[in-house]
């Protein structure tokens, strides 16, 4: 866990000698090497053959309606149009909801659970917090419906138009029926927040005692050591929990659909029904009847790709700038 | 802490990419047909399709293997998914709530299919209106103007002027329809585009439409479950959900002008009035929405097993036609216990005569 900047990482390679040793050794050795490599390579081909197969399959509806197909709204089956905004927006859109409320509140359990909580209360309430990513979705759809939808529509929107006199704001205008984008982000919030919490859990308890000791020492109180000490020295640890997080936002499809109100029209008031990319491949995929349709909705997986990656490249570099700006 | 976040960016990569592959495999046919055939190893049968009779295909299914020994595999994965398995001749027999369309006809690599109605069902109107207790009476006009977003308030006139004598809140009215490809919806439509020109224009008639309004729900347990918590919802579901959540569900006008509660039995009648009128030479790839008859109920349904007509083994064809001839013929009493329309008896002897037809000529391979 030693911090160093990546220029001194890429010296810190293996050098070609370890290399031309194996190489130069017993027939086992090399079994050995290849046996590894070839598992190791399983993982990016597989990867790249989803992608292939992905891309492929949606060609014939990303040739039709061209860039179109990823800003249009229009979604017909029955005269067989076919426009992915809506449900890019929805799953960018929820995601971000998710992570807005998950964020704060897991890296809050985390440092409680790491710099406050005695060892009694940290190992039960762990293990209550990391309890929540075994819950299957389909549960987290159910309570959803049942209890979230409910008490989203007649306590939390019903105060914002009601008390706070925000129903103005475009953001909560419109009817509230329940299902919403609101419904839809804060599921997600509860589903992605044990993964950030639990990484940034492990990442505070692996920054080295020494830290807060210096801290304390330069006469910090415990909050500010917290703050200026802990926090910026896992800083790169949290990001990736939380593009964990957001991974597991962005993927999600059953409980999303549960309670996303599954309508295929791009609105900015979050009281408002939304659609995702996963949900809406799950949802009409088995009855999908035209070639047309299958395709549009392979394509809608090849955008899900794209978002990923470019989710992923983004996350790449906050690690990698974050990584250099304490290295340095 | 670098092998740590590079770890959570594989995580994100693999996840959707799983996420998606699950889905393509679940949904896909082929796939499923190789799931399938292991599943069904110590079957006689296999057949794949709709999930609206699922549930008493699945009683019939029971029945007849304790009564006769022969083991039938069904996989309710959808009845479009059903359609491409008959065409890919990967099951036995197919099954779908909708009759296959010319070009599906043309694109079964087995030939000609043989189209037969198994049992009928009923989609209600089911809301959701606390402090009215009488039934409230929809004409189809109202109904597809509620649907198309045109009626907004269950107190506009037009809704009162139906309903005489009932007063109904001035709640807005929620439209709740089935968010993933159905059957059902395809009824709905199929009923909606046949009595509203407009309607037929747009949305049209389909498995998923382009709704003007309301939000989506999964499956008839999710559109039950959405109307029953929120006030002045109204959806279309099969009768056994709208009964099992104990929603008020709408009497609707048919096509004598009377207003009728969706019961089996009306489902019945009206499969009757429409058999009635069909061709001595019919294929059964018919709509009985809209049926004639005062005790009809207009948005009835039949639901479809698919067979070829000429069936590649001799010993499997007289197996499967065995079982159709006796679900028709005895199963009536077990579908109606779950909601479902029993078809009328003359038009199961029809139906038995058609499949003699074919267990006669259709042994060579």
């Amino acid at each position: 866990m030693t911090e160093v900047s990546i220029g001194a990482r890429v010296t810190s390679q293996p050098t070609p000698v370890t290399t031309a040793r194996i190489e130069g050794s017993s027939v086992g050795d090399r079994i050995y090497r290849g046996t590894t490599t070839f598992f190791a390579l399983i993982i990016p081909i597989l990867l790249c053959l989803i992608a292939w197969e992905v891309f492929a399959a949606g060609w014939p509806a990303l040739s039709k309606f061209g860039l179109a197909f990823f800003t249009e709204s229009h979604w017909d089956a029955v005269k067989g149009v076919f426009g992915a905004a809506p449900a890019i927006y929805g799953t960018i859109v929820s995601s971000i909801i998710a992570l807005l409320i998950a964020t704060p509140l897991a890296v809050g359990v985390a440092i409680f659970l790491s710099e406050f909580a005695p060892a009694w209360v940290r190992q039960p309430v762990a293990f209550f917090v990391d309890l929540l990513a075994a819950i299957p979705s389909v549960v987290y759809g159910l309570w959803g419906i049942l209890v979230l939808v409910p008490f989203l529509r007649d306590t939390v929107m019903a105060f914002i138009r009601d008390d706070l006199h925000l129903g103005g704001l475009p953001i909560f205008a419109g009817p509230a029926y329940g299902p919403s984008m609101l419904a839809a982000g804060v599921i997600l919030a509860i589903m992605c927040l044990p993964y950030i919490s639990a990484v940034t859990r492990e990442v505070l308890l692996a920054v080295p005692r020494s830290q807060r000791e210096a801290a304390l020492a330069l006469g910090a109180t415990r909050w500010e050591m917290i703050w200026d000490a802990v926090l910026p020295y896992a800083r790169s640890g949290i990001i990736g929990g939380i593009i964990l997080g957001l991974g597991r936002a962005l993927g999600e499809t059953m409980a999303v659909t549960m309670v996303i109100g599954n309508r295929h029209e791009i609105s900015a008031s979050l009281f408002q029904p939304g659609y995702t990319m996963a949900s809406q491949i799950a949802n009409e995929f088995s009855e999908a009847t035209t070639d047309l349709h299958v395709s549009a909705l392979m394509a809608v997986g090849a955008g899900l790709f794209i978002v990923t990656v470019i989710v992923n490249v983004i996350a790449r570099w906050l690690v990698w700038r974050t990584g250099r700006l304490q290295g340095t | 802490m670098r092998h740590l976040s590079l770890v959570a960016a594989f995580a994100v990569a693999s996840w959707s990419c799983g996420t998606d592959s699950s889905k393509t495999k679940s949904a896909n046919p082929g796939g499923a047909a190789d799931s399938g055939a292991k599943a069904a190893a110590g079957a006689d049968l296999t057949g794949a399709g709709a999930t609206f009779p699922a549930i008493v295909y699945a009683k019939w299914i029971d029945t007849y293997a304790t009564k006769t020994g022969v083991k039938i595999n069904y996989q309710p994965i959808g009845s479009g998914g059903g359609i491409k398995q008959l065409q890919e001749q990967t099951v036995d027999f197919g099954a779908s709530d909708a009759p296959m369309t010319d070009a599906e006809m043309a694109g079964a690599k087995g030939g000609p299919v043989m189209h037969i109605p198994m049992v009928g069902g009923v989609v209600a109107i089911a809301y959701n209106l606390s402090g009215v207790t009488q039934p409230i009476k929809l004409t189809p006009g109202l109904l597809a103007d509620i649907f198309a977003g045109k009626l907004t308030k269950w107190s506009d006139s037009r809704i009162a002027a139906a309903n005489p004598g009932l007063k109904l809140p001035a709640t807005d009215i929620l439209v709740v329809h089935r968010s993933e490809g159905s059957g059902t919806t395809y009824i709905f439509s199929d009923y909606l585009s046949s009595v509203s020109p407009a309607w037929k224009a747009s949305p049209g008639k389909g498995k998923e439409l382009q709704w003007p309004v309301g939000l989506g729900a999964k499956g008839n347990d999710g559109v039950a479950a959405q109307v029953k918590s929120t006030p002045g919802a109204v959806g279309y579901v099969e009768l056994a959900y709208a009964k099992q959540n104990n929603l008020s569900t709408a009497l609707l006008q048919n096509a004598d002008g009377k207003f009728v509660a969706p019961t089996a039995e009306a489902a019945t009648n009206a499969v009757q009035e429409a058999a009635a009128k069909l061709p001595a030479n019919t294929d059964y790839r018919i709509s009985i929405v809209n049926s004639p008859g005062a005790t009809s109920y207009p948005i009835s349904s039949l639901t479809w097993l698919l067979i070829y007509k000429k069936q590649p083994d001799a010993a499997k064809a007289k197996k499967l036609t065995d079982f159709i001839r006796w679900a028709l013929q005895e199963g009536g009493p077990q579908a109606s216990a779950l909601d479902y329309a029993p078809l009328p008896k003359p038009v199961v002897d029809k139906l038995v005569a058609r499949l003699d037809s074919l267990s006669g000529t259709g042994s060579t391979p």
